[in-house]
């Protein structure tokens, strides 16, 4: 016994647009889900880190610092890093400590007065500009400001 | 397109295996009452891809699984809806595996030669039974945690196997750690491959029999595909869209975090135990294994066995009166026992949502000792000046704590405790403390859960604080006093205040003098102190008390300058009392 042409017509129709659509309302949260950020908590923007006048100028110095990180559900202070430059005119530029290549710690070369990084060999200028090597682009920058003789070290600035 | 198919059919054969499943010949009569089966495969379906969706952010572990399930439901778009659809799935799963089982009992599907497929059915019945269990315990709460609690005592009273069945779930003492992992390993590991593996083997049954056709049933069979899909996915859709609903509108329940020592919680079962839960109550005493073991027990054996205590053959819809109502009298007991069961047990009162009032006396809830006017300050920020004691009606919140509350806010601040208790309305890692439970509002608790967090309260990750017992008891007062409205402000209490307070506990001032009405009276209360003594008399009364003041027994006191500027500083500024 089978149904007409019409109505087999009808039922596939409604089987593949409901299924359809029921997949649709599954994806969508779940794509939403996993690829929005979460909403965002308020961490610490600003830390206090070094003496001004403890930075040598022109010389890149490595200063470590504790900063909040918040991980999913959980907050912690980790210790982080950043290479700083004071310049004469006493600006300072902050370093994150990553090549832009793929993550790898880089470290100042003094003979060669470059930062290279070990990886690659991606070689950057003392202002963070690629000089050689696979970096796709100048070192990242955390944002800085100096109140009452001491460098305080905010968030990554954006990319350009 | 077709070339593909066509290569992916001569390699694997799928295409034809896919027709050949659709287009099985199913009886005239099979219709809208067997769409029951398809549902709870496609209900199994959603929890696995909602569960699935769930575990990408869950961390399961009793330390981190009830913050991650937090951050699911506040911090992640669409966590509140995933976890709602798996939620509420398990409870449509459960309805719609027990219709599919109410409607092959009424129809009578179970007869020979099909008790193989009902055993199976039973046995998912089960499994599914089993999920909602085990997944229950998940969240971490403290539903979670008391129901899993009584769970597995109930499990612990069956006769002989009782202890090896708690040893099994790893509940031997309590429910802790390692009852968390198997009930997790349970519910994601084991049980659903089981599933899969158990379902497959249930339609291969259906298959192998065919769908029951209704007795006479002699017209031209027909395909299952379109006609028959069509109706299942018609209450697919139906269902889904129930479901869809409930997860958007329904909140899903997350009480406080898991507290093994709240004697105040009532525990109470999912909804679809409840008939069990009330049961209980009818057993006392040595008849208790009676409700929790042996009848549901019997009831599981022989909803197994009917196809052998039933053998007639199967007969029409309209004489199977006995079957149908056995399932009538079996909804109206389950029914009855559940609304008892819901009108009888209180609730609790508390949800990870709720602000409670604390049971403990607290610095605003008293009466300002020095008080013309009751008025309690608003603004606190204003730190009195060391050596001007503030007038009553200005008291600062802080201003009403004893020397040793104070000298636990010193030590609260030293201990970094902020870094995981940020204070009401902020996320930590670690609870709102100015909403303790009432339980716990004492020092008897406190002070040995800060000595060794996790054994007080399983799956805390908070470290062990290694305070002498006075320290220890200073920090449980000070945490006592904390309120969500008290608590900014409390926290703004100057440090050379809480660093004096800090002195005066551990010299043990309060052996001689009072403050706030607490110490002996052996010496003068220093309440007010500082409206008859400057900082220079201070200084020289602690150095030479016999000297300055003519026949006082005080011992001098040698304090190192950041002591003596302190504790000079918190005297100068008690205010007076009436």
């Amino acid at each position: 016994m089978d149904v007409s042409p019409t109505r087999r017509a009808f039922y596939i129709g409604f089987i593949n647009g409901v299924m359809g659509l029921i997949g649709l309302a599954l994806a969508a949260p779940a794509a939403v889900y996993l690829l929005f950020p979460p909403k965002v908590r308020k961490e610490a923007d600003w830390v206090d880190t070094a003496d001004l006048s403890t930075i040598p100028p022109g010389t890149p110095t490595e200063i470590s610092f504790e900063r909040k990180r918040v991980d999913g559900w959980t907050v912690s202070t980790q210790k982080a890093t950043a290479w700083v430059v004071k310049k004469p005119d006493n600006e300072v530029i902050a370093f994150t400590p990553q090549c832009t290549h793929l993550g790898c710690a880089y470290h100042w070369d003094d003979p060669s007065h470059t930062f290279v990084c070990p990886c690659h060999t991606s070689v950057f200028s003392i202002d963070g500009k690629v000089l050689s090597g696979p970096a796709p682009r100048p070192l990242d920058r955390y944002m800085t400001k100096i109140d009452a003789g001491k460098l305080a070290i905010g968030p990554v600035e954006p990319q350009a | 397109m077709r070339t593909i198919i066509d290569w992916l059919e001569h390699r694997t054969g799928i295409e034809s295996a896919i027709k050949s499943f659709l287009y099985e010949e199913i009886p005239a009569s099979a219709g809208w009452h067997q769409i029951i089966g398809s549902m709870a495969v496609f209900f199994f379906v959603i929890q696995v891809f909602t569960g699935a969706m769930l575990a990408f952010n869950y961390a399961p572990t009793p330390g981190e699984a009830y913050n991650s399930v937090k951050y699911i439901m506040t911090e992640l778009t669409a966590g509140p809806l995933i976890r709602g659809l798996h939620h509420w799935g398990a409870s449509m799963m459960l309805i719609i595996v027990v219709l599919h089982m109410i409607q092959v009992f009424i129809y009578g599907a179970y007869k020979k030669p099909r008790e193989a497929t009902w055993m199976m059915g039973v046995t998912l019945l089960l499994i599914t039974l089993a999920f909602s269990l085990t997944g229950y315990l998940l969240p971490w709460d403290n539903r979670a945690y008391w129901g899993t609690v009584v769970t597995t005592q109930i499990a612990s009273q069956a006769p002989i196997a009782g202890p090896y069945l708690l040893r099994l779930l790893g509940s031997q003492g309590a429910v802790g750690n390692v009852t968390f992992s198997r009930f997790y390993a349970l519910h994601t590991v084991l049980l659903p491959p089981l599933t899969i593996i158990l379902i497959a083997v249930h339609i291969y049954l259906v298959r192998k029999h065919g769908v029951a056709p209704a007795p006479g049933d002699t017209a031209p069979r027909r395909k299952f595909f379109p006609e028959q899909v069509f109706k299942d996915t018609a209450g697919i859709a139906v269902a889904f869209i129930v479901l869809f609903v409930m997860a958007l509108v329904a909140k899903v329940p997350l009480e406080r975090l898991a507290d093994p020592t709240d004697t105040a919680y009532i525990p109470r079962p999912e909804w679809y135990f409840l008939f069990l839960f009330q049961t209980l109550k009818f057993f006392k005493g040595p008849l208790e294994t009676v409700g929790s073991v042996v009848l549901p027990g019997v009831a599981v054996l022989t909803l197994f066995l009917i196809p052998f205590i039933d053998r007639g053959p199967m007969i029409r819809l309209g004489k199977r009166t006995f079957a149908i109502t056995f399932v009538v009298l079996a909804v109206i007991a389950w029914s009855g026992l559940t609304t008892a069961a819901v009108v009888t047990t209180p609730k609790n009162q508390e949800s990870a949502d709720d602000t409670e009032t604390p049971a403990t006396e607290t610095p605003e809830a008293r009466p300002p000792s020095a008080a013309a006017s009751p008025a309690a300050p608003t603004d606190n920020s204003q730190a009195p000046t060391p050596g001007a004691p503030p007038a009553a009606a200005t008291l600062a919140a802080w201003q009403r704590l004893t020397p040793e509350e104070l000298a636990g806010l010193a030590i609260f601040k030293k201990q970094g405790c902020l870094g995981c208790h940020p204070g009401a309305g902020q996320k930590g890692i670690g609870p709102d403390l100015t909403r303790i439970p009432a339980a716990h509002r004492n020092v008897a608790f406190l002070v040995p859960h800060f000595k060794d967090p996790s054994k007080i309260v399983p799956g805390s990750m908070m470290p062990p604080v290694d305070l002498s017992a006075p320290d220890l008891n200073a920090l449980s007062l000070f945490v006592l006093t904390l309120t969500p409205q008290n608590e900014a402000r409390l926290l703004a209490a100057p440090d050379f205040v809480t660093q004096g307070a800090l002195v005066y506990q551990s010299n043990h001032c309060n052996a001689c003098h009072q403050i706030e009405g607490v110490g002996s009276t052996l010496g003068p209360a220093l309440d007010g102190v500082g409206l008859r003594h400057d900082r220079p008399w201070l200084e020289k009364h602690f150095a030479d008390p016999a000297g300055v003041t003519k026949g006082s027994i005080m011992p001098p006191y040698k304090f190192m300058p950041m002591e003596l500027d302190a504790i000079c500083k918190y005297l100068l500024q008690l205010p007076k009392r009436a």
